[in-house]
């Protein structure tokens, strides 16, 4: 039924590993299609949402190599990353219904998601936005000796931005102890990868830096996980930053208005041959898992999901008093 | 009582600033300084200056030529424990930092729902009287007044300077700090270690009955000293600092306003856009009918600031561009 997959190379993983990814992978896989499913019967607070399906692999692979205390901050495609952080499922429904139950208490919807008890800095709807941000946290974990590590996601087409080149620079004439995720789905909207850049290997662009830099298969969760851990040693054994050039593809639209027109049809679907979740399933059938746990998987899933937009559906929705009292975090002495 | 043989101390607006950073770098280890030339130069404008020898390179760091990153870093430091002091060389520069003012640190604390904060203070100088010419002598304070969620503050007198940079770093928001570069030289009292100045209070730094004249930074001392000259004149002008620019203490400005029946707005900022359109927008909405002229406002015209000294000095409103705006209002 699954494609065969001749490049996933698993063979000294833990099938413990294995299946705590898989499940994760495909965790992340249908709370989006339910997000989807959320967003068709107009449920969503928001007309703005952007899915990662196709690309769970890079926040799962990168997320599992993480320690509790370290840091994420993460984009407009950020529910994976969310999820794959530790963020509760509830959180993220609420927070796209609108409710006070959300992760930002309803005010952000999709591209504001944020849970400070997890290291989750917050997703950013500026492209390439948060980027100095977790620089600045990964400043801050280095002048305190705290051998945290920062994992900062951001796609392709944020490598672009001029706050990219002074954010990798500073991170790496200070060695700072961060991992930037660079999330290449290859396609920023309609602009492809070949025309975001003349040089396409993010190890070659590293090297421009002084820093370490990998290009690797973002759809295999092992190798991705692999590199990850390299990346994260590296940074918090004080040796410096990490360009992490993740290959995958956005199997949808980029929003949900978008039929990608722009893409070559043949394209997408040999990308499609490289689903994450497939991937994993075909390796975990190799390790003789079976039909049955398979099945336990998905319905322990879908029980998560629809209890979380139980959740949401019974909490209250955001409030409007807030708005106003809720700007500054001092509140003023002097305006009365 | 207090002994008439010795005068009170003075300092220098400049040295205040230093102060500030001192002791609450001495009191805070979460508070560090980080910007361009800020370690052994000392700043442009030499307001760090002593601090990297007292405080070593890990509190005291030299950044890149990198605006947007200096902010957007800060801010960072700022989510996860730090107490950073920004310095962006001239407000002009400010124009590379706008994402990480505008969309990120003055929106995270709402637009998170609570759950993170910006304790942290960008320090910026801005203003005429070098002829730093059109890229280095901008006031751009009304642009930061449009953006909910950023605190702004621009400080006349060295004892303003040191209390409210000790309450921004002390603040748990984002606070734009601006200086100006005429007043770095500037004596006043020394207001002591302990000093603070909360943000959001204007100040009346002079009171008086005729007139009431609103300003700011530099321009406070060009009203005080058209203040002067007119008093010989009869004229008695209350000179409000507002001190902070956002939130606007609009209260201590209206009741002002509602003794002296006029209003004058004098800024160094150009007039379009500019916050005297907004200071007597709300005079109109809030005073109708109790005001005996309508409201004006003196500011630099809508021109490229030239860098040439003369041409400077003949566009920015001086003391008696002011003191004739005021008799103007006064007579009428
Ligand atoms: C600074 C900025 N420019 C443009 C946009 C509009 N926009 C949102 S996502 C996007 C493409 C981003 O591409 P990429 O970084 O590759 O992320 P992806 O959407 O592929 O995950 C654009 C142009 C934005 N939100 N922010
Ligand atoms: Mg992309």
């Amino acid at each position: 039924m699954f494609a065969p997959n001749p490049t996933m190379a698993a063979t000294e993983t833990d099938t413990e590993t294995l299946s705590r990814l898989y499940r994760e992978l495909l965790r992340i896989r249908r709370a989006e299609e339910g997000i989807l499913e959320l967003l068709l019967k107009n449920k969503l607070s928001s007309t703005m949402c952007h899915v990662s399906i196709g690309q769970e692999a890079v926040a799962v692979g990168v997320c599992d190599a993480l320690e509790p205390d370290d840091y994420i901050t993460s984009t407009h495609r950020g529910h994976g990353h969310f999820l794959a952080r530790g963020g509760a499922m509830s959180a993220l429904m609420a927070e796209l219904m609108g409710r006070e139950a959300g992760a930002c208490r309803g005010r952000g919807s999709s591209m504001h998601l944020v849970d400070a008890s997890i290291g989750h800095l917050g997703s950013n709807a500026i492209v390439g936005g948060h980027i100095p941000i977790a620089t600045g946290a990964a400043l801050w974990t280095a002048l305190r000796g705290e051998h945290r590590v920062v994992a900062s996601f951001f796609g392709d087409g944020a490598t672009s931005e001029g706050i990219f080149h002074e954010s990798v620079n500073f991170a790496a004439v200070q060695r700072l102890p961060i991992v930037f995720v660079v999330e290449n789905n290859q396609w920023a909207m309609s602009l492809p990868w070949a025309k975001s850049t003349a040089q396409q290997s993010i190890e070659v662009k590293a090297e421009g830096y002084g820093i370490a830099g990998v290009d690797v298969d973002g759809q295999d969760v092992l190798a991705v996980r692999t590199a990850a851990r390299d990346a994260i040693g590296r940074a918090r054994r004080g040796e410096g930053p990490t360009l992490l050039g993740l290959s995958t593809y956005r199997f949808l639209g980029h929003s949900r208005a978008d039929p990608s027109s722009y893409r070559d049809k043949a394209e997408e679907e040999k990308w499609r041959l490289r689903d994450p979740v497939l991937l994993a399933h075909n390796l975990l059938m190799a390790h003789d898992f079976d039909e049955e746990w398979f099945e336990q998987v998905d319905r322990d899933i879908a029980a998560e999901i629809a209890a979380a937009i139980e959740i949401a559906e019974n909490s209250p929705p955001a409030s409007i008093g807030e708005v106003f009292s809720d700007i500054y975090a001092t509140p003023l002495e002097g305006i009365r | 009582m207090i002994s008439t043989l010795t005068p009170p101390r003075t300092v220098t607006y400049r040295e205040a600033l230093r102060e500030a950073l001192f002791e609450e770098m001495e009191a805070d280890d979460r508070v560090i300084v980080m910007g361009e030339d800020v370690g052994k130069y000392g700043g442009a404008y030499a307001v760090s200056k002593g601090l990297l020898e007292r405080f070593g390179d890990r509190r005291v760091i030299d950044t890149p030529m990198s605006e947007a990153l200096i902010v957007g870093a800060a801010l960072g430091a700022a989510v996860v424990g730090g107490r950073p002091v920004a310095e962006i060389m001239y407000m002009d520069f400010v124009t590379l930092t706008m994402d990480a003012l505008v969309n990120q640190a003055a929106k995270l604390h709402f637009m998170f729902g609570g759950q993170l904060s910006a304790p942290m203070v960008v320090r910026v100088q801005q203003g005429v009287g070098r002829g730093a010419g059109a890229q280095h002598s901008q006031s751009l304070e009304a642009w930061f007044a449009h953006v909910p969620g950023l605190k702004v503050v621009a400080p006349s007198t060295p004892a303003d300077a040191k209390g409210l940079l000790k309450s921004s770093i002390r603040d748990d928001d984002p606070v734009l700090f601006i200086e100006h570069k005429g007043l770095y030289a500037r004596k006043g009292t020394d207001p002591g270690r302990e000093h603070t100045v909360p943000i959001g209070v204007a100040d009346v730094k002079r009171p008086g009955v005729d007139v009431t004249v609103v300003a700011w930074s530099n321009m406070v001392h060009t009203a005080l000293d058209a203040a002067e000259l007119l008093a010989d004149d009869g004229i008695d002008v209350e000179v409000i600092d507002l001190r902070t620019i956002a939130p606007l203490d609009m209260q201590t400005v209206l009741a002002s306003c509602r003794r002296t029946g006029r209003l004058l707005v004098a800024h160094e900022a150009c007039q379009t856009g500019g916050l005297g359109a907004e200071i007597i927008a709300q005079a109109a909405e809030h005073l109708h009918g109790l005001l005996h002229a309508p409201p004006r406002r003196i500011a630099t015209p809508d021109v490229v600031l030239p860098a040439n000294t003369t041409l400077e000095r003949a566009l920015v409103p001086d003391t008696d561009a002011i003191a004739s705006a005021i008799r103007d209002l006064v007579r009428s």
